[in-house]
This record gives C-alpha cells, structure tokens and sequence, in this order.
C-alpha cells in the first residue's frame, strides 16, 4: 500500500449508515463494480457520483458505516475512486469490510478542521493526518491489519496464507 | 482477576487459558452463517484458488432475503446458492419459506450455550439470546472463512445492562432496546459485547431475548449476549443435541460501563426517521398517521410477537387505509401461529400475511413503499430509502404499538384501553 496520499475532502456527518452509502435495494441484485459505484452514496449525497475524481478522500464524523454488514458499502466507494476514508470513528463491521478490501481508513478528527473540496494528506508511516488548518495523529494498524492492508485485500492474503501452510506441510 | 463473557469464550474457542480486551485472537468459529448472499459469497471464496469449504459441517445457509425470488436476476442467485451446497455437500441448508436465518438457525439446533458463531449479515448478534458469542463479518469475509475455516477477532470490551424491575404490561424488550439505543445512540456499543442480566431480563422469554440481542447491533456492539438459565437449557432440548458447556462471566469481571434500568418505569418506545436512536415514548408522537404497518423481521416475527398483536387485533378491523403486513419468522412460528388461530385473528382483522422471510425489510419487494408515505414497522431499521423511496418515512415500534396503531390510523399507544 501507498504511505503518503494527498486527496480532496467530501466531508460527510456523524453515523452515516450503509444504506445511504449503498441502498439495501440494489444488494441482492447488482453485482458488477462498476454499477455498484453508480449508486455510491445515492440517498447521501445525489451529487457525489457525478463529481468524484480518482484519489478523493472521504472525511467524516463518528460511526461511519453503521448499520448493514454489505460490503457494496466499501466496493461502491472505492470503484467511485475514494483512495481512503477518514473518520471520527468507524462501526466495526465496516472497519473490518474496508481492511479486507485494502481500502485505507483512519481514525482522526480531521473533520473538526477541514470543508469539502479541501485537500488533506495522510501519511501512514508517520501516522498523521493534515489538513489546511491543524495536523493530527493516529495510531498505527495492528500487524494483523496491516498484513491484509499490504496483501491487497483479504482475498490476496488468504492465498498467501494458504500456501504459507501447504509449504510448512 | 475475573472475565467477562466475551473474553472467556473467545479464550476457551481460541485454545488460550486467558484472553483480554484488545487482544487479537484467531479462532475456528462453530458456525457460519450466510444467507442469500451465498453465491455471491461462493463466487468469492473460488476466487481464492480453493475448492472444497474447510469444514462443510460448519455452514449454515438460509434463503430468507428476497424469497420467493423477486425476478430473474434473485432466481439465478438462489439457484447458484443451491448448486454450491450440493456441490460441498453442506447439509444445513433451508430454502426459501424456511425462514429468517436468525430465527431458523437457533430452531434448527445450530446455536448453543458457549459456541461461537459468526454470520454475513449484520444482525448475527441475535444468537446471543441462547449464550453464544454471535457477531456479524462482510460476504469476503465468510468467503476466507469458507476457505481456512478461521477468523480473527478483537477481544471485545464489554458493557453490561442490568435491567431490574418488571415491565408494565403491553411493554415488551422491544421498547426496553429502542430506550437503550436511544440513551446510548447509534455507537453507544461500537466495538463492544454487550451483556444483558437482571431479573427483567432473566423473566423474559427467548423470543425477547432474541430481540434484544438482535437490536444491539443498532448501537454498535459486536456481539449480546444473555447469560444461559433454566428458559435457554428448556427452548433448546430437543433442538441441541450435542454436549455444550455453559460461560457465563464472573462476577468480578472488568466491564468499560455498567448500565442499570427499572423496566417498571418505561412505556413503549418509538424510533422515528431516519436512526434508530431517534427514540421518543410513543405518546410524543401519537397521532401521526401512517399508511402502512408491519408485524415481523428477525427482531419482531416470533409467537409471541404475532399474539401481541392478536390480542390487540382480534375482533376488530384495521382503519381504512392502512396496509398490515404480517411475516411470521419461521415455518415454525407460522404453524404454531395458525394452530392457535392467531393468523386468522390477524387476517379476519384485515392484515395480508406474507411467506416467512426479510420481506419488506431491506426494500427489495413485498411491500416497499411510495413517496410521501409512512410505515409503522417491528423491524430493526428505519434508515432513509430502507424500505423503497428515500422520501417515505419509517418508524420502528413493538408489536403492540404497532397493532395498536393499525386500528387507528395512526401512531397509538397500546395501553390506551
């Protein structure tokens, strides 16, 4: 994975849930990324599809992603070309769900500090999140995490992991 | 020094003598649940390269979500979800009319005191009412589980409720957790089991239990539980038929905060649009008008839950204009439910009784709604566009409320004689 990004800021509010991120109605019944990322944030903000650029940077309050385990949640947004999401806080299934996608989250206030459009930095390495106004920490992944974040997913991992074992055999 | 639930079982399951809060453990799960998402979850798990599950003995698979198929595209899903289980020859299968996987599972014998179960869906906490530790995983998930038969999991931190008093009558655990998520808002639990004792709670039956456990996931918990007594061993004998020992957690068990409630204080509750922890008593906002009620879903689709509103209902007729929708949670329910008239109180009362499943839950059929329009509902979730167009309004009720407001036309309180 990438240690340093630089993106522009969609800046979203506190417990955005997975069914405006990623309607409950189209779960079950679309299945290619691409128009899963059509629908991206559709009862949030109508506008988001449209605008998004490759590298945004989603920047929000606490609890994002509560609600559903769905999964399109993550898959919509990273096809949409959201390079990581920063939030207060996330709920867990979620956290989970973008980790084994390799898509990068961080745990900050960044929000307190910066409005959409604005461009903020993330360096994990540092573990630091900079936005136009103030500068913040975060802690690092767990090696747990940060094996399945350097894998490229939970999929690419687990092939990793199941040679490891078919090799020590 | 004394362990909660969470860290006692996740150390028994993990081989461990000890295991704390933060830690990170790998553990084989007892079962996996998965439901519609089957093939989508099949589609991925092949993509690792591997062709045969770990363990076929570990799978629960439930159609449930959009059953019968809906259209085509449903048809082909439930269809591919068929051919993996013949193909890894999993015998834990339920097909469509079975059920909601969170109600089949545990009748089914699959939950048990102690086991540690995860599921692709996020209201997999519910098995909780039968002392296991239950917590919710995303479809790449339970494909890797598919595949290694393991998971990791953070220790979680725990929170504990202590629900004393008795509730008053027509006030159910349906209104206690609607009060809960609404005192402690949508991350009140992020990340943490959560522990429901006391004597309310250990008078309640499995079904309010269930929905207690079921609505946890509403503010963020990983997993609830309620400790196994005498109403768990006696709704599970002759479902569980293999040993199981009990945990339940010590008394000096180190919990992140301790919440008590007098449940002889609270009156039923109401979530309004658009999050669950928009909770008033029912009295704030009677009046308001609605053009459909639902009785069902995994939170609110038990006997109990249908006689409720039977007793309500019966010998009466819904006002003109309102749409009830009844969705027994199971077969089982189904069949008890019209063996003791409680369907045809329900139907004569002029509600439309749908087949056991999600149904409108999720808005993918079976009852979405308009703009402009309203929903009274026993479901878990009122979030925007949930149940069709983001501009219809949700409310989140029991099942008394929810009779009651049916007859009315609008939101009522069902102690009003």
């Amino acid at each position: 994975m990438q240690t340093k990004l630089t993106g522009r800021v969609w800046k979203y509010g506190d417990d955005v849930n997975t069914d405006v991120i990623f309607p409950g109605k189209y779960t079950y019944s679309i299945s290619d990324p691409d128009e899963m990322a059509q629908h991206a944030l559709e009862d949030l903000d109508p506008g988001f599809v449209a605008r998004v650029q490759p590298g945004d940077i989603i920047v929000a309050g606490k609890n994002w992603g509560c609600g559903s385990s769905r999964e399109q949640a993550v898959i919509c947004l990273k096809r949409a070309g959201v390079a990581a999401i920063v939030a207060r806080s996330f709920a867990r299934i979620h956290f989970r769900n973008c980790i084994n996608h390799a898509l990068p989250i961080v745990t900050c206030d960044a929000v307190d500090s910066v409005e959409s459009g604005e461009e903020i930095a993330i360096d994990f390495a540092a573990g630091t999140v900079t936005t136009p106004r103030a500068t913040y920490t975060f802690p690092p992944f767990s090696p747990e995490v940060l094996a399945i974040l350097e894998a490229g997913g939970l999929i690419p991992y687990t092939q990793q992991a199941l040679k490891v074992r078919e090799t020590a055999r | 020094m004394g362990y909660t639930f969470a860290e006692k079982v996740l150390a028994r399951q993990a081989g461990l003598e000890t295991a704390v809060a933060g830690q990170i453990v790998t553990v084989r799960p007892d079962k996996l649940l998965t439901h519609d998402n089957t093939s989508d979850i099949a589609k991925k798990f092949r993509s690792i390269g591997v062709t045969r599950v770990a363990d076929p003995a570990m799978h629960v698979i439930v159609l449930d979500h959009v059953t019968p198929a809906a259209n085509e595209t449903y048809a082909a899903s439930h269809k591919a979800t068929r051919e993996f289980v013949a193909e890894q020859g999993i015998t834990a299968f339920y097909d469509v009319g079975e059920g909601i996987c969170h109600q089949v599972l545990p009748e089914k014998g699959h939950a048990w005191p102690g086991a540690v179960i995860v599921g692709s869906d996020s209201h997999t906490p519910t098995h909780g009412a039968f002392g296991a530790f239950a917590a919710g995983i995303g479809r790449t998930e339970a494909a890797a589980v598919m595949a290694t038969g393991e998971i990791w999991l953070r220790v979680p931190e725990s929170l504990r409720v202590v629900v004393r008093g008795q509730f008053p009558e027509r006030v159910s655990a349906k209104d206690l957790i609607l009060y809960l998520i609404g005192q402690l808002r949508a991350d009140g639990a992020d990340y943490c089991s959560v522990e429901f004792a006391g004597e309310a709670i250990e008078a309640l039956s499995i079904a309010g239990r269930m929905t207690l456990c079921n609505m946890a996931a509403e503010m963020g918990a990983k997993n609830a539980v309620v400790a196994p007594d005498a109403t768990t061993r006696a709704w599970l004998a002759g479902r569980v038929t293999r040993d199981y020992a009990e945990i339940h957690p010590d008394p000096d068990a180190i919990y992140a905060r301790v919440i008590e409630v007098d449940a002889g204080t609270l009156a039923p509750q109401v979530a309004r649009p658009h999050r669950v922890d928009n909770v008033a008593p029912v009295t704030d906002v009677a009046g308001t008008k609605i053009d459909q009620a639902l009785i069902g879903t995994c939170t609110n689709g038990r006997l109990e839950d249908l006689e409720a509103a039977a007793d309500i209902l019966r010998g009466k007729h819904i006002a003109p204009g309102v749409r009830l929708l009844v969705l027994p949670a199971s077969r089982e329910v189904l069949l008890a439910a019209i063996e003791r008239g409680i369907i045809r109180d329900l139907v004569k009362a002029g509600a439309t009784l749908l087949n056991p499943g999600c149904g409108p839950c999720l808005g993918a059929h079976e009852g979405c709604m308009a703009p402009g329009e309203a929903t009274l509902s026993t479901a878990n979730r009122n979030f925007k566009g949930r149940m069709g167009s983001k501009d219809a309004a949700i409310y989140l009720a029991s099942p008394a409320t929810v009779a009651a407001s049916a007859l009315a036309g609008v939101i009522a309180d069902p102690r009003a004689k």
